[in-house]
Protein backbone atom coordinates (compact mmCIF):
# COMPACT_ATOMS: atom_id res chain seq x y z
CA UNK A 1 0.00 0.00 0.00
CA UNK A 2 1.30 3.45 -0.88
CA UNK A 3 1.63 6.10 1.80
CA UNK A 4 -1.17 8.09 0.22
CA UNK A 5 -3.60 5.17 0.24
CA UNK A 6 -2.63 4.41 3.84
CA UNK A 7 -3.37 7.98 4.85
CA UNK A 8 -6.74 7.87 3.12
CA UNK A 9 -7.62 4.63 4.85
CA UNK A 10 -6.71 6.07 8.24
CA UNK A 11 -8.81 9.18 7.56
CA UNK A 12 -11.80 7.03 6.61
CA UNK A 13 -11.42 4.99 9.79
CA UNK A 14 -11.22 8.18 11.85
CA UNK A 15 -14.42 9.44 10.24
CA UNK A 16 -16.18 6.18 11.04
CA UNK A 17 -15.11 6.21 14.68
CA UNK A 18 -16.05 9.88 14.97
CA UNK A 19 -19.50 9.04 13.61
CA UNK A 20 -19.79 6.21 16.13
CA UNK A 21 -19.37 8.71 18.94
CA UNK A 22 -22.24 10.78 17.48
CA UNK A 23 -24.80 8.06 16.80
CA UNK A 24 -23.88 5.80 19.71
CA UNK A 25 -25.71 7.79 22.40
CA UNK A 26 -28.77 8.16 20.14
CA UNK A 27 -29.40 4.42 19.75
CA UNK A 28 -32.42 3.03 21.59
CA UNK A 29 -31.72 0.28 24.13
CA UNK A 30 -33.48 -3.02 23.50
CA UNK A 31 -36.13 -3.61 26.21
CA UNK A 32 -34.18 -6.51 27.70
CA UNK A 33 -36.31 -7.15 30.80
CA UNK A 34 -39.55 -7.12 28.80
CA UNK A 35 -38.09 -9.37 26.07
CA UNK A 36 -36.75 -11.86 28.61
CA UNK A 37 -40.07 -11.93 30.45
CA UNK A 38 -42.17 -12.63 27.34
CA UNK A 39 -39.67 -15.17 25.99
CA UNK A 40 -39.78 -17.00 29.34
CA UNK A 41 -43.58 -16.96 29.61
CA UNK A 42 -44.41 -17.87 25.99
CA UNK A 43 -41.54 -20.37 25.65
CA UNK A 44 -42.55 -21.90 28.97
CA UNK A 45 -46.20 -22.18 27.92
CA UNK A 46 -45.21 -23.92 24.68
CA UNK A 47 -43.19 -26.42 26.73
CA UNK A 48 -46.13 -26.95 29.11
CA UNK A 49 -48.33 -27.62 26.08
CA UNK A 50 -45.70 -30.07 24.77
CA UNK A 51 -45.63 -31.86 28.11
CA UNK A 52 -49.42 -32.07 28.13
CA UNK A 53 -49.41 -33.60 24.62
CA UNK A 54 -46.68 -36.04 25.65
CA UNK A 55 -48.62 -37.11 28.75
CA UNK A 56 -51.70 -37.64 26.58
CA UNK A 57 -49.71 -39.93 24.26
CA UNK A 58 -48.41 -41.86 27.29
CA UNK A 59 -51.96 -42.21 28.58
CA UNK A 60 -52.91 -43.57 25.14
CA UNK A 61 -50.40 -46.39 25.59
CA UNK A 62 -47.06 -45.01 24.29
CA UNK A 63 -43.96 -45.55 26.41
CA UNK A 64 -42.27 -42.28 27.56
CA UNK A 65 -39.49 -42.90 24.94
CA UNK A 66 -41.96 -43.55 22.14
CA UNK A 67 -44.06 -40.48 23.03
CA UNK A 68 -41.24 -38.04 22.16
CA UNK A 69 -41.50 -38.18 18.36
CA UNK A 70 -45.28 -37.79 18.01
CA UNK A 71 -45.12 -34.91 20.49
CA UNK A 72 -42.55 -33.08 18.34
CA UNK A 73 -44.73 -33.76 15.28
CA UNK A 74 -47.78 -32.32 17.07
CA UNK A 75 -45.90 -29.14 18.07
CA UNK A 76 -44.57 -28.75 14.51
CA UNK A 77 -48.12 -29.11 13.25
CA UNK A 78 -49.40 -26.46 15.66
CA UNK A 79 -46.54 -24.08 14.76
CA UNK A 80 -47.29 -24.49 11.06
CA UNK A 81 -51.02 -24.06 11.63
CA UNK A 82 -50.46 -20.83 13.57
CA UNK A 83 -48.22 -19.62 10.72
CA UNK A 84 -50.85 -20.49 8.11
CA UNK A 85 -53.59 -18.76 10.09
CA UNK A 86 -51.38 -15.69 10.20
CA UNK A 87 -50.85 -15.10 13.90
CA UNK A 88 -47.50 -16.81 14.53
CA UNK A 89 -45.51 -13.77 13.36
CA UNK A 90 -47.49 -11.47 15.65
CA UNK A 91 -46.83 -13.74 18.62
CA UNK A 92 -43.13 -14.09 17.72
CA UNK A 93 -42.72 -10.33 17.55
CA UNK A 94 -43.46 -10.20 21.25
CA UNK A 95 -42.11 -13.57 22.35
CA UNK A 96 -38.81 -13.57 20.39
CA UNK A 97 -36.72 -16.53 21.49
CA UNK A 98 -39.77 -17.93 23.31
CA UNK A 99 -41.22 -19.07 19.97
CA UNK A 100 -37.95 -19.36 18.02
CA UNK A 101 -36.10 -21.81 20.27
CA UNK A 102 -38.77 -24.56 20.58
CA UNK A 103 -39.42 -26.57 17.41
CA UNK A 104 -42.23 -24.08 16.65
CA UNK A 105 -39.58 -21.71 15.26
CA UNK A 106 -38.36 -24.37 12.85
CA UNK A 107 -41.93 -25.17 11.76
CA UNK A 108 -42.60 -21.46 11.19
CA UNK A 109 -39.45 -20.98 9.12
CA UNK A 110 -40.45 -23.78 6.72
CA UNK A 111 -44.16 -22.96 6.49
CA UNK A 112 -43.61 -19.21 6.10
CA UNK A 113 -41.16 -19.76 3.23
CA UNK A 114 -43.43 -22.32 1.54
CA UNK A 115 -46.41 -19.96 1.75
CA UNK A 116 -44.46 -16.93 0.61
CA UNK A 117 -43.27 -18.48 -2.63
CA UNK A 118 -46.53 -20.19 -3.60
CA UNK A 119 -47.01 -17.59 -6.36
CA UNK A 120 -43.72 -18.66 -7.96
CA UNK A 121 -45.09 -22.15 -8.57
CA UNK A 122 -45.11 -25.51 -6.79
CA UNK A 123 -41.73 -26.79 -7.97
CA UNK A 124 -39.41 -23.77 -8.11
CA UNK A 125 -41.46 -21.72 -5.65
CA UNK A 126 -42.72 -23.87 -2.78
CA UNK A 127 -40.30 -26.76 -3.33
CA UNK A 128 -37.26 -24.69 -4.11
CA UNK A 129 -37.65 -22.00 -1.47
CA UNK A 130 -39.22 -24.00 1.37
CA UNK A 131 -35.90 -24.62 3.08
CA UNK A 132 -34.35 -21.24 2.28
CA UNK A 133 -34.41 -20.33 5.99
CA UNK A 134 -34.53 -23.74 7.68
CA UNK A 135 -32.03 -25.37 5.29
CA UNK A 136 -29.02 -24.27 7.31
CA UNK A 137 -30.61 -25.65 10.50
CA UNK A 138 -30.93 -29.03 8.78
CA UNK A 139 -27.42 -28.95 7.28
CA UNK A 140 -25.67 -28.03 10.50
CA UNK A 141 -27.99 -30.25 12.54
CA UNK A 142 -27.04 -33.26 10.42
CA UNK A 143 -23.32 -32.37 10.52
CA UNK A 144 -23.42 -31.93 14.30
CA UNK A 145 -25.34 -35.20 14.73
CA UNK A 146 -22.75 -36.98 12.56
CA UNK A 147 -19.84 -35.66 14.64
CA UNK A 148 -21.59 -36.48 17.92
CA UNK A 149 -22.38 -39.97 16.52
CA UNK A 150 -18.71 -40.48 15.66
CA UNK A 151 -17.60 -39.41 19.14
CA UNK A 152 -20.22 -41.68 20.69
CA UNK A 153 -19.01 -44.68 18.63
CA UNK A 154 -15.44 -44.08 19.81
CA UNK B 1 -31.10 27.56 -15.15
CA UNK B 2 -28.12 28.08 -12.86
CA UNK B 3 -25.88 25.69 -10.98
CA UNK B 4 -24.05 26.53 -7.80
CA UNK B 5 -22.18 23.72 -6.07
CA UNK B 6 -24.51 20.71 -6.09
CA UNK B 7 -27.64 22.79 -6.46
CA UNK B 8 -29.68 23.66 -9.56
CA UNK B 9 -31.81 26.81 -9.61
CA UNK B 10 -34.59 27.29 -12.15
CA UNK B 11 -35.39 30.54 -13.96
CA UNK B 12 -38.93 29.55 -14.87
CA UNK B 13 -39.53 27.03 -12.12
CA UNK B 14 -41.45 23.96 -13.29
CA UNK B 15 -44.65 23.33 -11.40
CA UNK B 16 -46.59 20.50 -9.86
CA UNK B 17 -49.44 20.33 -12.34
CA UNK B 18 -51.08 17.36 -10.66
CA UNK B 19 -50.22 14.84 -7.97
CA UNK B 20 -51.91 11.85 -6.38
CA UNK B 21 -51.17 9.38 -3.58
CA UNK B 22 -52.54 5.86 -3.23
CA UNK B 23 -51.96 4.02 0.05
CA UNK B 24 -52.25 0.58 1.59
CA UNK B 25 -54.47 -0.37 4.54
CA UNK B 26 -51.97 0.30 7.34
CA UNK B 27 -51.05 3.71 5.90
CA UNK B 28 -54.76 4.49 5.57
CA UNK B 29 -55.12 4.02 9.33
CA UNK B 30 -52.29 6.48 9.98
CA UNK B 31 -52.57 10.23 10.51
CA UNK B 32 -52.71 10.98 6.77
CA UNK B 33 -55.45 8.43 5.97
CA UNK B 34 -58.02 11.09 5.01
CA UNK B 35 -55.50 12.96 2.83
CA UNK B 36 -54.72 10.08 0.45
CA UNK B 37 -56.57 10.06 -2.88
CA UNK B 38 -57.26 6.36 -2.48
CA UNK B 39 -56.75 3.84 0.32
CA UNK B 40 -56.78 0.12 -0.42
CA UNK B 41 -58.26 -2.15 2.22
CA UNK B 42 -56.66 -5.18 0.56
CA UNK B 43 -52.87 -5.34 0.85
CA UNK B 44 -52.72 -6.90 -2.65
CA UNK B 45 -55.04 -4.19 -4.05
CA UNK B 46 -57.30 -6.86 -5.50
CA UNK B 47 -54.50 -8.63 -7.40
CA UNK B 48 -53.12 -12.10 -6.67
CA UNK B 49 -49.59 -11.11 -5.63
CA UNK B 50 -47.96 -8.28 -3.70
CA UNK B 51 -45.95 -7.28 -6.77
CA UNK B 52 -49.04 -7.03 -8.96
CA UNK B 53 -50.77 -5.07 -6.21
CA UNK B 54 -47.90 -2.59 -6.21
CA UNK B 55 -48.22 -2.17 -9.98
CA UNK B 56 -51.95 -1.53 -9.67
CA UNK B 57 -51.28 1.21 -7.11
CA UNK B 58 -48.70 2.76 -9.45
CA UNK B 59 -51.23 2.83 -12.31
CA UNK B 60 -53.99 4.25 -10.14
CA UNK B 61 -51.75 7.01 -8.78
CA UNK B 62 -50.61 7.86 -12.31
CA UNK B 63 -54.17 7.99 -13.66
CA UNK B 64 -55.33 10.23 -10.81
CA UNK B 65 -52.34 12.57 -11.14
CA UNK B 66 -52.86 12.91 -14.91
CA UNK B 67 -56.58 13.50 -14.39
CA UNK B 68 -55.83 16.29 -11.90
CA UNK B 69 -53.25 17.77 -14.27
CA UNK B 70 -55.72 17.67 -17.14
CA UNK B 71 -53.52 15.59 -19.44
CA UNK B 72 -53.70 12.12 -20.95
CA UNK B 73 -50.79 9.70 -21.23
CA UNK B 74 -50.39 10.52 -24.94
CA UNK B 75 -49.77 14.17 -24.09
CA UNK B 76 -47.09 13.48 -21.49
CA UNK B 77 -43.56 13.85 -22.85
CA UNK B 78 -41.63 11.58 -20.48
CA UNK B 79 -42.29 9.03 -17.78
CA UNK B 80 -39.79 8.73 -14.92
CA UNK B 81 -40.40 5.89 -12.50
CA UNK B 82 -38.60 3.79 -9.93
CA UNK B 83 -39.31 1.28 -7.16
CA UNK B 84 -37.64 -1.14 -4.75
CA UNK B 85 -38.29 -4.47 -6.45
CA UNK B 86 -35.45 -6.22 -8.26
CA UNK B 87 -34.92 -4.84 -11.78
CA UNK B 88 -37.48 -2.13 -10.87
CA UNK B 89 -40.23 -4.30 -12.34
CA UNK B 90 -43.13 -2.20 -11.04
CA UNK B 91 -41.87 0.76 -13.06
CA UNK B 92 -41.12 -1.18 -16.24
CA UNK B 93 -44.43 -3.03 -16.17
CA UNK B 94 -46.35 0.19 -15.54
CA UNK B 95 -44.52 1.87 -18.44
CA UNK B 96 -45.78 -1.00 -20.60
CA UNK B 97 -49.35 0.14 -19.87
CA UNK B 98 -48.69 3.82 -20.57
CA UNK B 99 -47.79 5.18 -23.96
CA UNK B 100 -45.02 7.48 -22.74
CA UNK B 101 -41.24 7.53 -23.45
CA UNK B 102 -39.77 6.04 -20.28
CA UNK B 103 -36.73 6.40 -18.02
CA UNK B 104 -36.40 3.81 -15.23
CA UNK B 105 -34.63 5.15 -12.13
CA UNK B 106 -33.30 3.59 -8.97
CA UNK B 107 -32.50 5.61 -5.89
CA UNK B 108 -33.94 3.18 -3.33
CA UNK B 109 -36.18 5.15 -0.96
CA UNK B 110 -34.84 8.47 -2.35
CA UNK B 111 -36.35 7.74 -5.79
CA UNK B 112 -39.06 10.39 -5.35
CA UNK B 113 -36.32 13.04 -5.06
CA UNK B 114 -34.48 11.71 -8.08
CA UNK B 115 -37.70 11.73 -10.16
CA UNK B 116 -38.65 15.29 -9.24
CA UNK B 117 -35.07 16.50 -9.78
CA UNK B 118 -34.67 14.98 -13.25
CA UNK B 119 -38.25 15.75 -14.29
CA UNK B 120 -37.77 19.37 -13.34
CA UNK B 121 -34.56 19.56 -15.34
CA UNK B 122 -36.33 18.16 -18.42
CA UNK B 123 -39.15 20.71 -18.16
CA UNK B 124 -36.90 23.67 -17.34
CA UNK B 125 -34.57 22.85 -20.23
CA UNK B 126 -37.56 22.96 -22.57
CA UNK B 127 -37.37 19.30 -23.61
CA UNK B 128 -40.75 18.59 -22.09
CA UNK B 129 -43.98 20.38 -21.24
CA UNK B 130 -45.19 17.63 -18.96
CA UNK B 131 -43.32 14.85 -17.21
CA UNK B 132 -45.03 12.10 -15.26
CA UNK B 133 -43.16 10.67 -12.27
CA UNK B 134 -44.28 7.59 -10.36
CA UNK B 135 -42.75 5.79 -7.42
CA UNK B 136 -43.90 3.60 -4.58
CA UNK B 137 -43.21 0.54 -2.50
CA UNK B 138 -44.97 -2.42 -0.93
CA UNK B 139 -44.33 -3.64 2.58
CA UNK B 140 -44.72 -7.35 1.84
CA UNK B 141 -42.96 -7.16 -1.54
CA UNK B 142 -39.98 -5.47 0.12
CA UNK B 143 -40.02 -7.82 3.13
CA UNK B 144 -39.81 -10.98 1.04
CA UNK B 145 -37.10 -9.53 -1.19
CA UNK B 146 -34.90 -7.75 1.35
CA UNK B 147 -35.64 -9.59 4.59
CA UNK B 148 -37.74 -12.64 5.42
CA UNK B 149 -40.99 -14.25 4.23
CA UNK B 150 -43.87 -12.12 5.54
CA UNK B 151 -45.19 -14.79 7.93
CA UNK B 152 -41.76 -15.55 9.41
CA UNK B 153 -41.74 -14.76 13.12
CA UNK B 154 -38.93 -12.46 14.23
CA UNK B 155 -38.50 -9.85 16.89
CA UNK B 156 -37.87 -6.50 15.23
CA UNK B 157 -35.16 -4.35 16.82
CA UNK B 158 -36.16 -0.86 18.01
CA UNK B 159 -34.23 0.72 15.11
CA UNK B 160 -36.12 -1.28 12.44
CA UNK B 161 -38.43 0.52 10.02
CA UNK B 162 -41.60 -0.49 8.25
CA UNK B 163 -41.61 -0.26 4.44
CA UNK B 164 -44.72 1.71 3.55
CA UNK B 165 -47.25 0.40 1.03
CA UNK B 166 -48.44 2.89 -1.54
CA UNK B 167 -47.65 4.84 -4.67
CA UNK B 168 -47.28 8.50 -5.44
CA UNK B 169 -47.41 10.17 -8.85
CA UNK B 170 -46.65 13.74 -9.90
CA UNK B 171 -47.14 15.54 -13.18
CA UNK B 172 -44.48 18.22 -13.56
CA UNK B 173 -45.47 20.90 -16.01
CA UNK B 174 -45.93 24.58 -16.71
CA UNK B 175 -49.09 25.15 -14.68
CA UNK B 176 -49.97 24.78 -11.03
CA UNK B 177 -49.53 26.66 -7.78
CA UNK B 178 -46.61 24.68 -6.34
CA UNK B 179 -43.26 25.18 -8.00
CA UNK B 180 -39.89 23.50 -7.79
CA UNK B 181 -37.50 26.34 -7.04
CA UNK B 182 -34.26 24.42 -6.57
CA UNK B 183 -32.83 20.92 -6.45
CA UNK B 184 -29.72 19.75 -4.60
CA UNK B 185 -28.22 16.54 -5.95
CA UNK B 186 -26.75 14.46 -3.16
CA UNK B 187 -23.46 12.60 -2.91
CA UNK B 188 -23.27 9.00 -1.75
CA UNK B 189 -22.02 8.61 1.83
CA UNK B 190 -21.10 5.51 3.77
CA UNK B 191 -19.90 5.75 7.35
CA UNK B 192 -19.61 2.06 7.98
CA UNK B 193 -23.09 1.05 9.15
CA UNK B 194 -23.72 -2.56 8.13
CA UNK B 195 -26.97 -3.29 9.95
CA UNK B 196 -29.94 -3.19 7.52
CA UNK B 197 -32.22 -2.92 10.57
CA UNK B 198 -30.66 0.46 11.36
CA UNK B 199 -31.12 2.32 8.10
CA UNK B 200 -31.85 5.65 9.78
CA UNK B 201 -28.36 5.77 11.28
CA UNK B 202 -26.86 4.65 7.95
CA UNK B 203 -28.66 7.38 5.96
CA UNK B 204 -28.34 10.32 8.38
CA UNK B 205 -24.87 11.44 7.13
CA UNK B 206 -26.16 11.59 3.53
CA UNK B 207 -29.19 13.63 4.60
CA UNK B 208 -27.10 15.98 6.73
CA UNK B 209 -24.61 16.57 3.90
CA UNK B 210 -27.31 17.28 1.30
CA UNK B 211 -29.17 19.66 3.64
CA UNK B 212 -25.93 21.44 4.56
CA UNK B 213 -24.94 21.74 0.88
CA UNK B 214 -28.38 23.07 0.00
CA UNK B 215 -28.11 25.92 2.48
CA UNK B 216 -24.52 26.63 1.43
CA UNK B 217 -25.37 26.72 -2.27
CA UNK B 218 -28.65 28.64 -2.01
CA UNK B 219 -27.52 31.16 0.58
CA UNK B 220 -30.76 30.52 2.43
CA UNK B 221 -30.91 30.10 6.18
CA UNK B 222 -33.02 27.44 7.84
CA UNK B 223 -35.39 30.12 9.20
CA UNK B 224 -36.22 31.16 5.61
CA UNK B 225 -37.68 27.70 4.99
CA UNK B 226 -40.95 26.88 6.74
CA UNK B 227 -40.35 23.16 6.99
CA UNK B 228 -37.59 20.66 6.32
CA UNK B 229 -38.80 17.09 5.76
CA UNK B 230 -36.43 14.16 5.38
CA UNK B 231 -37.73 11.01 3.70
CA UNK B 232 -37.36 8.05 6.00
CA UNK B 233 -34.69 8.51 8.65
CA UNK B 234 -37.13 7.36 11.35
CA UNK B 235 -36.93 8.40 14.99
CA UNK B 236 -33.30 7.30 15.41
CA UNK B 237 -31.93 8.73 12.15
CA UNK B 238 -33.78 11.99 12.73
CA UNK B 239 -31.99 12.53 16.05
CA UNK B 240 -28.63 11.67 14.49
CA UNK B 241 -29.28 14.05 11.58
CA UNK B 242 -30.06 16.91 13.98
CA UNK B 243 -26.83 16.18 15.89
CA UNK B 244 -24.76 16.05 12.67
CA UNK B 245 -26.12 19.38 11.41
CA UNK B 246 -25.64 21.00 14.82
CA UNK B 247 -21.94 20.15 14.62
CA UNK B 248 -21.83 22.05 11.33
CA UNK B 249 -23.57 25.03 12.90
CA UNK B 250 -27.05 24.49 11.42
CA UNK B 251 -29.96 24.32 13.84
CA UNK B 252 -33.02 22.94 12.07
CA UNK B 253 -34.70 21.24 15.04
CA UNK B 254 -37.61 23.71 15.36
CA UNK B 255 -38.78 23.19 11.76
CA UNK B 256 -37.74 19.65 11.01
CA UNK B 257 -39.95 16.61 10.48
CA UNK B 258 -39.29 13.16 9.04
CA UNK B 259 -41.91 11.59 6.76
CA UNK B 260 -41.08 8.16 8.20
CA UNK B 261 -41.81 9.35 11.73
CA UNK B 262 -45.09 10.99 10.65
CA UNK B 263 -46.53 8.16 8.54
CA UNK B 264 -47.98 6.01 11.34
CA UNK B 265 -49.38 6.48 14.84
CA UNK B 266 -47.12 5.18 17.59
CA UNK B 267 -49.61 2.41 18.46
CA UNK B 268 -49.23 0.96 14.93
CA UNK B 269 -46.09 -0.93 16.02
CA UNK B 270 -43.57 0.18 13.44
CA UNK B 271 -40.60 0.65 15.76
CA UNK B 272 -38.54 3.58 14.38
CA UNK B 273 -41.09 4.57 11.68
CA UNK B 274 -41.81 4.11 7.99
CA UNK B 275 -39.44 3.69 5.04
CA UNK B 276 -39.67 2.83 1.36
CA UNK B 277 -40.08 4.80 -1.86
CA UNK B 278 -43.72 5.38 -0.95
CA UNK B 279 -42.82 7.06 2.32
CA UNK B 280 -41.50 10.44 1.19
CA UNK B 281 -43.66 10.36 -1.97
CA UNK B 282 -47.10 9.93 -0.44
CA UNK B 283 -46.44 12.07 2.66
CA UNK B 284 -45.20 14.92 0.44
CA UNK B 285 -48.04 14.58 -2.07
CA UNK B 286 -50.91 14.00 0.35
CA UNK B 287 -49.83 16.09 3.32
CA UNK B 288 -47.12 18.62 2.50
CA UNK B 289 -48.58 19.69 -0.87
CA UNK B 290 -51.94 20.15 0.83
CA UNK B 291 -50.38 22.46 3.40
CA UNK B 292 -48.56 24.40 0.66
CA UNK B 293 -51.87 24.86 -1.19
CA UNK B 294 -53.56 26.00 2.01
CA UNK B 295 -50.80 28.59 2.39
CA UNK B 296 -49.97 27.29 5.86
CA UNK B 297 -46.48 26.52 4.52
CA UNK B 298 -44.87 28.73 1.87
CA UNK B 299 -41.49 27.15 1.24
CA UNK B 300 -40.41 23.63 2.16
CA UNK B 301 -37.30 21.54 1.65
CA UNK B 302 -38.11 17.87 1.04
CA UNK B 303 -35.12 15.53 1.36
CA UNK B 304 -35.88 11.93 0.30
CA UNK B 305 -33.23 9.54 1.61
CA UNK B 306 -32.16 6.17 0.25
CA UNK B 307 -29.98 3.20 1.22
CA UNK B 308 -28.24 1.77 -1.84
CA UNK B 309 -27.44 -1.73 -0.57
CA UNK B 310 -28.88 -5.10 -1.55
CA UNK B 311 -29.32 -8.43 0.26
CA UNK B 312 -26.23 -9.68 -1.61
CA UNK B 313 -23.99 -6.79 -0.51
CA UNK B 314 -25.24 -7.24 3.06
CA UNK B 315 -24.52 -10.99 3.10
CA UNK B 316 -21.04 -10.29 1.73
CA UNK B 317 -20.38 -8.04 4.70
CA UNK B 318 -20.42 -4.65 2.98
CA UNK B 319 -21.57 -1.47 4.68
CA UNK B 320 -24.52 0.55 3.37
CA UNK B 321 -23.93 3.43 0.92
CA UNK B 322 -26.63 6.10 1.23
CA UNK B 323 -27.92 9.11 -0.68
CA UNK B 324 -30.28 12.05 -0.16
CA UNK B 325 -31.73 14.49 -2.70
CA UNK B 326 -33.17 17.86 -1.67
CA UNK B 327 -36.06 19.57 -3.44
CA UNK B 328 -37.12 23.11 -2.57
CA UNK B 329 -40.87 23.54 -3.16
CA UNK B 330 -42.67 26.87 -2.98
CA UNK B 331 -46.26 27.94 -3.31
CA UNK B 332 -47.32 30.83 -5.54
CA UNK B 333 -50.31 31.61 -3.30
CA UNK B 334 -50.06 35.22 -2.17
CA UNK B 335 -47.34 36.19 -4.64
CA UNK B 336 -44.05 34.52 -5.43
CA UNK B 337 -41.44 34.35 -2.71
CA UNK B 338 -38.12 35.92 -3.59
CA UNK B 339 -34.66 35.68 -2.19
CA UNK B 340 -31.87 37.95 -3.34
CA UNK B 341 -29.28 35.31 -3.98
CA UNK B 342 -30.42 33.79 -7.27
Amino acid sequence: MTRHAELEKRQAEEKISEYKSIYGPKQPKPPLAKNLFYAFVVGGLICVLGQFIKNTFIRLGFTPEQAGNPTVAAIIFLGSLATGLGFFDNLARVAGAGTAVPVTGFANAITAAAMEFRREGLVLGVGGKMFSLAGSVIVFGVVAAFIVGLLYAL
Amino acid sequence: MKKRGQTLFFDKPPRIQGAAAVAGPKEGLGPFGPDFDKVHQDVRAGENSFERGERRMFLEAAALAMQKAGVTDREVDFLLAGDLLNQIISSGFVARELSIPYFGLYGACSTFGEIVALGTVLVDAGFADTVLGITGSHNCGAERQYRYPTEYGVQRPATAQWTATGAGAVVLGLEGDILVRAVTVGKVHDLGIKNPFNMGTAMAPAAADTIYSHFQDSGLEPKQVDLIATGDLGTVGREVNIALLERQGLDISDRYIDCGVMMYYSHQQVEAGASGCACSAIVTIAHLFKRLRQGDLRRILVVPTGALHSPTSYLQGDSIPCIAQAILFETTKGGETKWGHT
